[in-house]
């Protein structure tokens, strides 16, 4: 089916339009030329670094190294990735098939480590380490990997990005709610509930380590409000709160942030909507659950989306606070990458780790991409 | 007509509760920022026992500006500040050139190969710099540099590596097509027909007519590059090219003296603290519209 031109002589309008000179031509050239400093610069330090990464990550590469370069297959991810259940049974006499019992009656286990040490009988299991085991009546369950350090730190991201991603987006939205109220100087409340979003994260990871040193200001003021009922903690010192506390920061600091893309999305439901909603004696939940809730849908999304990508990225806040400790309870994967890539000249080891992130965070993008799409329809 | 009193009350007692929310939430939010100033000013001695009470966050006591004199002779401030500020302002202002330049062919102009190339650069914004700090160290290990030396390899400890990585990026060039594309083709056309060239029409059409989107660009490249802390603490490892925030690292050998820590972070927070508030509804519209991406 041709398409017949409305007008036949555009063509001939846009010659005169495109002036003197080489004209349509012309126009080609500068476009390129136009687009090409910034598009070059793009591919030589984004993307030659990105496929550089990608092929690193099946190499030996070392920052500095006397030995050549070498393929090495899928070693690095295998060493990264590898984690195996290993159900442990109680030792059994081998003339009676009783299990073998201590003098308290306990079953007596073999020893975790003569089965990942060169084991001839498991193999599989060979220079694995333990990351996590549980006991089910007789039996106890070990979780294997051969990178337990790696493996907390995917385990730590993943559960920051999965607390922190809906607990900042709803605090931002009610944040937003509280800021678009019709109310003389609330502008003053936007400035400063994004104040924090302007500092650095380095200065404000320093300002919160202070804020929860045992002595610090935390402890201080939750011992006041209990009139000396709590007992201080060491927030950053002990494994089970120092990646709440880093969370509880995060949050902290970037709520602003994620307020002021809800209050952008806010301000683009129509206010008559509102107005007949009202006529109608809807109250102020039901306004909430109809007008606004579903105005902000592609909203929520982005918002959900950009604070999941940025969770991935954690690595200032345990840089300066807690180096991955105590016991590793706040490594994350970009720290990890940091660690080898960086401090132990590792580039492949740390390519392979950046390479595990992109696709985690590719797969957050097309996730979201699929949620936009059916929104469409 | 008591009725409408007792309202009337209700509506102030509930706008008065809508106050205190706000207020206690702006609490939240400003305490670390006012005791990091007020314990700038105090010993550590003070400052540490000052935590157990509400005098954290009054400037009572002995007080001096003796931490910044501290921290002054302590690490070479000015020498971060100059680096940061140079590195920063070099970024912002070749990035806003060459991004707006690339933003303008890519909204305004027609050539072979357009869509693709910018599909491409959109397709860049999802992947985030900290998945390839590690293979781009590798890389400008191993660059050369024509300068005044002649030709060198290596581009760590310099300001280049902290500057030429970051000038070009797909979240300005990604806000400049939005901007350009809604301005009417008409002026550009009414220009070229004045025989004006392109980088005519770049310079004297587009430029002039968008400030808001200059600013928007602007800002949220100032805040990125002088916030920067995973990059230069892998290429600036001398002193001469550190930027403030991995100067930092000078307050925490052996003893940590925390009145002198408060003090750095004052002076190299303050004046952003500053900027911010002269030019807040600019900061606030600029992550408004960051937030279209993604």
């Amino acid at each position: 089916m041709q398409r017949i031109p409305v007008k036949p002589v555009p063509a001939l309008v846009r010659e005169a339009a495109v002036g003197p000179g080489p004209g349509r031509r012309g126009e080609e050239v500068a476009g390129a030329v136009m687009a090409a400093p910034a598009a070059l610069l793009l591919l030589a330090f984004l993307i030659t670094p990105f496929l550089l990464a990608f092929v690193m990550s099946f190499t030996n590469q070392r920052l500095v190294s006397p030995n050549p370069t070498s393929y090495v297959g899928t070693r690095n991810f295998v060493q990264l990735l590898t984690v195996r259940p290993f159900v442990m049974t109680p030792l059994t006499d081998p003339e009676t098939g009783a299990t073998l019992r201590d003098d308290a009656g306990a079953p007596v286990y073999p020893v975790l480590r003569d089965i990942t040490r060169r084991n001839p009988d498991y193999p599989q299991y060979d220079g694995l380490r333990e990351l996590n085991s549980w006991q089910f009546g007789e039996r106890r369950l070990y979780l294997l990997a051969s990178d337990v350090v790696f493996m907390r730190a995917f385990g730590n991201t993943l559960l920051f990005v999965l607390v922190v991603a809906p607990t900042q987006a709803t605090l931002a939205l009610l944040l937003a709610l509280m800021i678009n109220q019709r109310l003389r100087g609330v502008n003053v409340f936007r400035t400063i509930y994004f104040m924090p979003v302007v500092i650095s994260i380095v200065v404000v990871s320093l300002l919160w380590r202070f804020i929860y040193s045992p002595s610090g200001l935390l402890n201080s003021m939750l011992t006041g409000l209990t009139f000396g009922a709590f007992t201080p903690i060491d927030w950053l010192g002990n494994p089970n709160t120092a990646l709440g506390a880093i969370m509880a920061m995060s949050i902290w600091q970037a709520v602003g942030f994620h307020m002021v893309i809800w209050l952008s999305g806010l301000q683009t439901i129509p206010g008559v909507l509102y107005e007949a909603a009202s006529v109608e004696g809807a109250s102020t939940l039901q306004k909430f659950q109809h007008v606004t809730w579903p105005g902000l849908r592609n909203t929520a999304v982005l918002i959900l989306v950009v604070i999941t990508m940025q969770a991935f990225a954690l690595f200032a806040q345990i840089d300066v606070m807690t180096r991955g400790g105590p016991r590793d309870a706040t490594q994350s994967i970009v720290f990890q990458a940091v660690q080898r890539g960086f401090e132990r000249q590792d580039i492949a080891g740390g390519s392979a780790i950046s390479v595990v992130l992109f696709l985690l965070v590719l797969s957050v993008s097309l996730l979201q991409r699929y949620l936009t799409r059916e929104r469409a329809r | 007509m008591s009725a409408g009193l007792v309202r009337g009350r209700n509506v102030r007692y509930a706008v008065a509760w809508r106050y205190v929310l706000l207020i206690a939430v702006a609490l939240v939010f400003v305490f670390p920022v006012v005791f990091m100033l007020v314990s700038s000013l105090k010993p550590d001695l003070q400052l540490l026992r000052d935590t157990g009470s509400l005098r954290a966050f009054l400037p009572v006591g002995d007080i001096s500006l003796d931490n910044y004199a501290a921290a002054f002779r302590r690490a070479p401030i000015g020498r971060f500040v100059y680096n940061s500020l140079l590195v920063t302002g070099l970024t912002v202002v070749f990035g806003l050139f060459l991004n707006s330049l690339a933003g303008f062919a890519f909204a305004k102009l027609r050539w072979r190969g357009r869509s693709v190339v910018l599909a491409v650069v959109i397709a860049t914004l999802i992947v985030p710099f900290e998945t390839i700090a590690v293979p781009l160290l590798m890389m400008v290990n191993t660059l050369p540099w024509l300068g005044p030396d002649g030709l060198t390899i290596g581009w760590l400890n310099s300001y280049r590596v902290q500057i030429v990585p970051f000038i070009a990026d797909a979240l300005s060039i990604f806000l400049f097509v939005q901007f350009f594309k809604d301005l009417p083709d008409e002026i550009i056309e009414a220009a070229r027909i004045d025989g004006a060239t392109w980088w005519q029409v770049y310079l004297r059409v587009i430029v002039p007519l968008s400030g808001p989107v200059f600013a928007t660009a602007a800002i949220l490249k100032f805040l990125a590059m002088y916030n920067m802390y995973l990059w230069p603490l892998m290429v600036a490892q001398g002193e001469r090219y550190r930027p403030v925030m991995v100067g930092l690292q000078y307050f925490f050998q052996l003893n940590v003296a925390w009145g002198e820590v408060m003090a750095y972070l004052s002076l190299i927070t303050v004046p952003v603290l500053v900027f911010y508030l002269l030019l807040q509804r600019a900061f606030v519209e600029s992550i408004a519209a960051s937030g279209v991406k993604g």
